[in-house]
């Protein structure tokens, strides 16, 4: 029996920061000393405050330290867990009051949250099975193999409103119910932990921090469906979430979780782990089961449906990872529990990449339906350097642009797309007055002409149409038809392309075009860029009036465009600036312009 | 796993050590004074014997921290127990063996262990 469990962020993002070392140290200084059997430390996965880590809570008192350094563990270890004196000074500044400390959940970040698919993220060791299952861990699964049919299962999750989480929102149960009613010899339930989307990291949280409720959901889903073996289907550029899952698949086999006759009632299932080579198409999910088929990613015409023919031919389920995570939930708390939170025709909640320009750069759960105001400004604590929102990007390079006019909006699935965006699998990418939404909509132009796979011709050659009419716009060498061209190509493509990734790739564009046109013109007009940052339209000036010629920008150029005699003004020789921006960093004088 | 009575068996069963992970308001603390002079006096022993007999027990709404120096330092070990909307209770020159009697009589069964306490040793 321990008296204080220490646990230590696991995931991806603090493990860059430097997580692990801090475990090392920690153990070491435990050993030091001898507190080792009266604390035990926790590696868990994501407490979702990425920006903060690596992030440490200690329990009884969940005191919650944020930013830990090795060289701050001596101090935490004999103040805090051998005296029991917190140490507030490294204590998340926000938790701190005058004589007490706030728990993490009354914070900012986390009381406007609802933790359902992340649930146990950052709460257990998602290496042992064990603390899953004192969270009540497979209780779903026993519940459904001893006391329910397939088919109440089914009506189960109709009866919740859960909508995929992967992008396109499709009922799950219906989706479930369509592949239960085909017979076949062999049916397949799989998983697509793939997450292409740049900025969206929650199926890799969910994996890293609590693989075992997708092995309980797929296992319920591969009973509803009548499937005996299941696929994940993972990148391998996941390599802590591939790994956790590896152990989890290990042990729920070996406490028979999986395999034959589970919880005696006749019912068999295995789960098997693909690793994907990180080809965004492969999301796709014709084109995800024809890769763990073992062959090229490529999508295929529907129909038929994956539920008539999907892998090897047979009759499959495929969800994603936050889909599946809220299945156990909705078979111990009941279907009303969980369409009680969300919108009309959006139920339950949803977890948002944080990214971009944000102060709380994380992962965020939060009921649907919930505003982006809040979610930016109340959850995410607003935008760095006092800047002011410009929009924010949702879908990844499917999605669109919300500007601030639109920033009240109850985010679901439907309102996202009346206004040309779309939920996507969750990435939120927060933008400010320095962005240029030409040069957004190219960069994901950009992303989306080298993900695409060549099969069909309007994906192939239209995108790369569509980014070198952006690429022109951004060099101020477009023309006003250009526009009118860019948004016939981008209506064509949306109509004729083969799979999703085509289809709403045009999105950035059409979205940006919609709320920022005036932009566009700026760069075709006025030969302009009014956020300061295509390149080609932007020339450094120093203003001699400021300039006090004290030579650091000379010294700091690069390419040695800068050149003036010391305590005279200098000058830029724009044939030898590339436009770097290293002077206007280093002049404290505000004396560099570019426009 | 053959049945659902042997999953939840052992789900309570480890449920026992996570309690301690959960922040709910509502549960007894019990708070060993482990300054210099706490641990000097024998509070680490003391310490133990309360997560020990408190695992034992199963006893899930109870928390065991510990805190720094309560300024009665001649009384050393000193523990303090917080029962939800009651007075707290200190208890004084503490023993792994008095620390057991304490969980039993008190966090059980809600008795306060009088003689051990500072009201009683202050006479």
């Amino acid at each position: 029996m321990y008296r204080s469990h220490v646990l230590v962020c696991g995931g991806t993002g603090c493990t860059s920061s430097g997580s692990e070392q801090i475990i090392k140290t920690l153990e070491g200084e435990l050993e030091k000393t001898g507190l080792q059997n009266e604390i035990k430390v926790i590696k868990t996965g994501c407490f979702g405050l990425c920006a903060l880590g690596p992030i440490m809570i200690v329990y009884p008192e969940g005191a919650f330290y944020s930013m830990v350094k090795p060289e701050d563990i001596p101090e935490i270890v004999s103040e805090h867990l051998l005296k029991g004196r917190i140490v507030t000074r490294l204590l998340y500044q926000e938790t701190v009051t005058e004589d007490t400390i706030k728990s993490l959940n009354h914070t900012d970040f986390y009381k406007k949250q609802k933790r359902v698919a992340l649930k146990n993220c950052g709460v257990i060791d998602p290496e042992n099975i064990n603390e899953y299952i004192a969270y009540d861990g497979y209780q779903a699964l026993g519940k459904v193999l001893t006391e329910m049919t397939p088919e109440q299962v089914i009506d189960t999750i109709k009866a919740s409103g859960l909508r995929g989480r992967g992008g396109a929102g499709f009922p799950t149960g219906l989706k479930w119910s369509f592949a239960a009613k085909n017979d076949a010899d062999q049916k397949y339930v799989c998983c697509n932990a793939d997450e292409g989307d740049p900025g969206a990291f929650m199926d890799r949280s969910i994996l890293e921090g609590d693989p075992n409720v997708l092995i309980e959901a797929m296992t319920i889903a591969g009973y509803a469906i009548g499937a005996s073996q299941g696929y994940v289907y993972v990148r391998a550029e996941y390599p802590i979430a591939v790994k956790r899952l590896q152990i989890a698949i290990g042990e729920a086999r070996e406490m028979g979780f999986l395999g034959k006759d589970i919880f005696g009632s006749g019912f068999d299932f295995d789960l098997d782990i693909r690793l994907g080579a990180g080809a965004f198409v492969c999301g796709e999910e014709t084109a995800l089961m024809t890769s763990i088929e073992g062959k090229r990613g490529e999508p295929r015409p529907r129909p038929p449906f994956p539920a008539e023919k999907g892998l090897f031919g047979k009759p499959s389920v495929l969800n994603n990872v936050e889909t599946y995570a809220n299945i156990p939930q909705i078979i111990l708390n009941g279907p009303e529990w969980f369409s009680s939170m969300g919108t009309e025709k959006s139920k339950g909640t949803k977890v948002f990449a944080l990214g971009g320009k944000i102060n709380n750069t994380g992962l965020v759960e939060v009921p649907m339906g919930t505003t982006l105001r809040t979610i930016i400004e109340e959850i995410g604590g607003g935008i760095p350097g006092g800047k002011k929102f410009k929009a924010a990007q949702t879908g990844g390079p499917s999605g669109g642009c919300i500007p601030a006019e639109h920033m009240d909006i109850e985010i679901d699935y439907d309102n996202l797309l009346s206004i040309g965006s779309m939920m996507g699998s969750g990435g939120l990418i927060v933008m400010d007055e320095d962005t240029c939404m030409v040069d957004i909509a190219k960069f994901f132009l950009e992303f989306t002409v080298d993900e695409s796979c060549g099969k069909c011709t309007p994906c192939r050659i239209g995108t790369k149409r569509m980014y070198e009419i952006l690429d022109k716009i951004s060099k101020g060498k477009a023309t006003m038809q250009d526009i009118d061209r860019l948004e016939k190509l981008a209506h064509y493509i949306k109509d004729n392309a083969l799979c999703g990734l085509g289809q709403t790739a045009p999105n950035p564009v059409l979205s940006t075009l919609h709320f920022f046109r005036d932009e566009y013109v700026a760069h075709i007009v006025e030969k302009r860029c009014p956020a300061g940052v295509c390149k080609d339209l932007l020339n450094f000036y120093i203003r001699e009036d400021k300039c006090k010629g004290c030579t650091l920008c000379a010294r700091n150029c690069p390419v040695g465009a800068i050149s003036g005699n010391v305590k005279e003004p200098h000058i830029i020789d724009r044939s030898k600036c590339i436009k770097c921006g290293a002077c206007i960093e280093k002049c404290k004088f505000g004396a560099i312009e570019k426009h | 796993m053959k049945s659902l009575a042997e999953l939840q068996a052992l789900r309570d069963k480890m449920k026992g050590n996570m309690g301690i992970r959960d922040e709910d308001d509502a549960s007894i603390r019990v708070v060993v004074g482990m300054a210099t002079c706490g641990i000097a006096a024998g509070a680490r022993p003391v310490l133990q014997a309360f997560t020990d007999e408190v695992a034992k027990r199963g006893l899930q709404n109870v928390a065991v921290g510990q805190t720094g120096c309560i300024g009665i330092c001649q009384y050393e070990p000193v523990v303090e127990v917080f029962m939800p909307g009651q007075e707290k209770v200190t208890y004084v020159k503490m023993t792994a063996e008095k620390a057991v009697q304490v969980v039993n009589d008190h966090l059980v069964n809600g008795n306060v262990v009088t003689e051990y306490t500072i009201g009683a040793n202050a006479k």
